[in-house]
């Protein structure tokens, strides 16, 4: 109980620090304390797969891709001034939107009868130890059995994007295998031929 | 479980609601993408707190999958702000303002 509002003190205070910094690095060290923070939560609710897979995939992969673009954005010129603030004109509509979903919120929670009843069979043991709930192989064999489909959908979302930041990112003007092209090729080859022949 | 499952949920929401905040508020397209990304979190301490709940792995999983989502949205999202930054030199969303017309 005592980690659990220790852990949600730094997750908020961290998840603040973010948006609140002036300098987007900061953030990214306030993310990343939060990202850790998660992962410990990670650990209590007994899903330790989850834990290892937030620190290395948001962590490790994640938060190094923000500091990597930052770097490149801020070399050179200063892109990013600080301008004029914006609260005072969101300050009420923003109210309005925390209270309605603050109220949502307290009436789902409030009027929630938390019936909690773990399915039959249910292995719940200590974290870290094998063959228990949220264990690695448990994890495992829940993907690679029963979730199969979305875990290779995955995969294919995983490929969309690689081709779309090449597409978006990438050379400037990158070869594109165009009928014109290829005619333009043929033919600068054929004129070269004649040229050689003659 | 020590923590009632409605703690996570309040949690939950805080951390949603900064996310949203920082969206609204900032105008640095590289911290509302890190807003976005305490959004995904949110979302997926819930997928857990009620996966350890019920006793059910498909919490975790659908919270796995969040994060390979997650990860193509972010990739996506800065080859965007790298594209944007290369053709305009400037990459605030205020004065990008192409799409508006």
């Amino acid at each position: 109980m005592t980690l659990f509002w220790v852990l949600a003190a730094i997750l908020i205070a961290s998840a603040i620090w973010t948006i609140t910094a002036n300098k987007a690095v900061y953030s990214v060290v306030a993310l990343l304390l939060n990202f850790a923070a998660l992962a410990v939560t990670y650990l209590t609710l007994s899903a330790e797969f989850m834990a290892v897979i937030q620190i290395i995939v948001y962590s490790g992969a994640i938060l190094m891709l923000f500091v990597f673009v930052i770097a490149l954005l801020s070399s050179g010129v200063a892109p990013l001034s600080v301008g004029p603030n914006r609260l005072p004109k969101a300050v009420a509509p923003a109210i309005f939107i925390v209270l309605v979903a603050f109220g949502f919120l307290a009436y789902a929670v409030l009027g929630a009868t938390a019936v909690v009843a773990p399915a039959a069979g249910a292995n719940l043991g200590t974290v870290g130890t094998a063959g228990v709930f949220g264990s690695v192989a448990d994890f495992g064999k829940a993907l690679f059995t029963v979730h199969l489909l979305p875990f290779e959908i995955t995969a294919l979302i995983l490929m969309v994007a690689v081709i779309g930041v090449v597409l978006l990112a990438g050379d400037q003007a990158p070869y594109v295998a165009t009928r014109r092209h290829a005619e333009r090729v043929e033919r600068e080859m054929r004129e070269a031929i004649l040229r050689e022949g003659r | 479980m020590a923590v009632a499952i409605s703690n996570y949920v309040g949690l939950s929401a805080v951390m949603f609601f900064i996310g949203v905040a920082g969206v609204l508020l900032r105008r640095n397209p590289l911290v509302m993408l890190m807003s976005i990304e305490l959004m995904f979190n949110s979302a997926n301490l819930l997928f857990i707190a009620f996966a350890r709940a019920w006793v059910a792995n498909a919490g975790q999983i659908f919270a796995f999958l969040i994060i390979t989502v997650a990860a193509a949205e972010a990739a996506i999202g800065l080859a965007i702000v790298v594209a944007t930054f290369r053709d305009e030199k400037n990459v605030d969303v205020d004065q990008v303002r192409l799409l508006k017309g």
